[in-house]
């Protein structure tokens, strides 16, 4: 990544040199030699509720003086059985559990899951539903990792951006609203299409959206990227190399800051995001640093994602034309004897799945997100529903990141994962 | 398929109802293994013990393998040059209840040749093991816990193997078995009353509490239940 080539020493305690120009002089570690005391190392609990660790998580921490030795996650607070109760809900019914697990990005959650139940069904959706489930995802893409750059940049210290972001966030709340009626619990999207139509006006919204954020984005740019505190917290801490990161599972973000090129979109591309022009942001060394860099390159390439797919927006139908598959209006429901069969039926029995299992990865904006589905011949509800939790996998790397770092560093390191509990727990 | 006597809450805490159409999903069948290189070379390498190939979902190549070899041939599907699976996308398992075996499932991935392969293991209900593959990816750490955690699935030779998403110490069983009631085995007072019941040493699990311990008293020097530091 270009932009690494930042001068550390950019003027914090300027001096008059000999000749009376200013010098800057470098902010040097104090070299004292470690005085050989007797210790002992410490236990220390972290959580489950300190807004540090991004959600209900737990780190308990073996301490030498502020130095981590070892640290012992403990997840499940928010362990709601999603997908037990998957199992006693129709393929429809599901949809609204999705988006309780990443309240981040909702809208990703939706479309995540019925594109599993989909391919397992063999539906191919209509083009205009590609489309705007391509939005959806990229809208929510840029809304998660807001909230990512938001918190993180107030856990070293940088009030300001939080509030830029949040800012930009609130439009795209509103944007949720406009579509779903939801600000989080979108639940937008349905087997065969989506829940509604966009909403006239809609698309203008979101340009107008479009418009503004890239300022925006620049200006925390300009209070972030060069900053030295900024800097000095990121830069070298948790790092992990290109292959213990793939064999650990990193996915997202996070692998591709420490250079491995790996996107769901451009490896195993559905809904055609091989015919738009985007980059993958890559990184080099791997840490905190290259975590933030990719994060918010990867927000300008949806930008560019969302006004190309607001460029194609076909019309048409959004839901495809089968009985069997989509609701029919409620104007045929009340007059048309055959719609309100097949409305009877979608209802009281729900959609016929093939027999068989199915995993679809798509891009998470945390990383991998994987829907696994095992139907039986003819089920109407899954038989298992799996998560394949991006952010569980993510922090299951936590431990050996933040091993010989201060404690200071543990939390940033947390911070740069982008975890998000209430998907890990499920 | 349901007893229409039931009433709604019975049908809850009775499990999914199955519709008994189908018994085995894999049922030794054997799909066109063409159009998967892994697939061809796994079925000439380890024949004997590949018990089943589907594909489903139009692209999804899913293989059964002996749940003895698992390690032996995932090693080889990951470290082969013609294969070079170096992802697990994800580990978890499939209860289809009614007695029937449990499925391990592994889903691999190649970030060089970008192919994806199902590996999926029948382990019958009274042996309950198979071996861990940490070793091969470390991932598997986390994802293992949570099939143990959830299913009651032992992994061999796993470094660490506890619950990770209910408590240490549940004992209610294996939530995601469909023998499991979807409300729990025990009941909201008898939750309460054993959650009411735990001190602040239960929050912590063995290991924990050796580190906490000061060497020269036998207690730990945690905040008790009093709350005194």
């Amino acid at each position: 990544m270009s932009k690494r080539t930042v001068e550390f020493n950019v003027g914090r305690n300027p001096e008059m040199g000999i000749d009376g120009s200013v010098v800057d002089s470098p902010i040097l570690p104090f070299d004292i030699p470690e005085p050989d005391l007797d210790t002992e190392n410490m236990l220390i609990n972290i959580g489950p509720q300190h807004p540090a660790t991004h959600g209900v998580l737990r780190l308990v921490c073996e301490l030498d003086g502020e130095t981590v030795k070892r640290v012992i996650p403990h997840i499940g607070y928010l362990h709601s059985s999603f997908e037990k109760l998957g199992e006693y809900r129709t393929w429809n019914q599901v949809v609204p559990l999705t988006d309780r697990m990443d309240y981040l990005a909702p809208l990703i959650y939706n479309c995540a899951y019925v594109m599993t139940v989909e391919k397992l069904m063999g539906i191919e959706v209509t083009e205009r539903c590609k489309v705007v489930r391509v939005i959806c995802m990229e809208m929510d893409r840029i809304f998660s990792h807001l909230l990512w750059l938001g918190t993180t940049a107030i856990d070293v210290g940088a009030f300001t951006p939080f509030l830029y972001a949040f800012q930009e966030r609130e439009r795209i709340y509103q944007l949720h609203e406009a579509f779903t009626g939801a600000r989080i619990t979108t639940s937008a999207t349905r087997v065969g299409g989506m829940m509604a139509d966009l909403p006239e006006g809609w698309t203008d919204g979101l340009q107008d959206f479009l418009d503004t954020f890239p300022d925006t984005l620049e200006e925390i740019d300009r209070l972030l990227t060069r900053n030295q505190i900024h800097i000095g917290r990121s830069q070298g801490i948790g790092a992990i190399s290109a292959e213990d990161a793939i064999n650990s599972g990193f996915t997202g973000a996070n692998l591709r800051a420490c250079g491995v090129d790996y996107d769901v979109r451009k490896d195993q591309p559905y809904y055609d995001y091989e015919t738009y022009d985007f980059e993958i942001p890559v990184g080099q060394h791997g840490d905190c640093y290259d975590r933030y860099l990719c994060r918010m390159e990867e927000m300008r390439q949806s930008v560019s994602l969302l006004r190309q797919a607001l460029e194609r927006l076909p019309g048409g139908p959004i839901d495809v034309e089968d009985p069997n598959i989509s609701l029919p209006s409620k104007t045929d429901c009340m007059s048309d004897m055959e719609s309100m069969i097949h409305h009877f039926k979608l209802i009281t029995d729900g959609i016929p799945a093939p027999e068989g299992d199915c995993y679809m990865p798509i891009e998470g904006s945390k990383g991998e997100l994987g829907m696994y589905i095992v139907a039986e011949e003819g089920g109407t509800k899954p038989v298992r529903w799996r998560i394949r939790p991006p952010s569980l996998v993510n922090l299951s790397v936590l431990p050996k990141l933040a091993e010989e770092h201060l404690v200071s560093d543990l939390i940033m390191i947390n911070a740069s994962l982008d975890i998000v509990l209430g998907e890990i727990d499920r | 398929m349901l007893d229409e006597t039931k009433t709604g809450l019975d049908t809850v805490e009775g499990g999914p109802q199955l519709s008994g159409k189908s018994t085995d999903s894999s049922g030794g069948k054997m799909d066109d293994p063409d159009g998967h290189p892994s697939v061809i070379a796994l079925l000439s390498q380890f024949g004997d013990a590949v018990s089943g190939h589907r594909v489903f979902a139009g692209t999804q190549h899913v293989v059964w393998i002996d749940s003895a070899c698992n390690l032996e041939i995932l090693r080889w599907l990951r470290e082969q040059q013609d294969h070079q699976y170096d992802m697990i996308s994800d580990i978890t398992a499939v209860d289809y209840g009614a007695g029937r075996p449990i499925e391990v499932v592994y889903q691999l991935f190649s970030t060089v040749y970008k192919r994806a392969l199902r590996v999926r293991c029948k382990l019958p209900l009274d042996g309950l093991e198979i071996d861990s593959i940490v070793e091969l990816w470390s991932a598997a750490n986390w994802l293992e816990r949570e099939v143990y955690d959830l299913f009651g699935v032992t992994f061999r030779k796993h470094p660490d193997l506890r619950r990770i998403l209910m408590p240490h110490d549940y004992e209610e069983g294996h939530p995601l078995r469909k023998d499991f009631p979807l409300r729990g085995r025990f009941s909201r007072a008898e939750q309460t009353r054993r959650a009411l019941d735990q001190s602040v040493e239960h929050s912590y699990i063995a290991e924990e509490m050796d580190l906490g311990r000061d060497p020269q008293q036998a207690t730990p020097i945690i905040g008790t239940k009093d709350g005194d530091e």
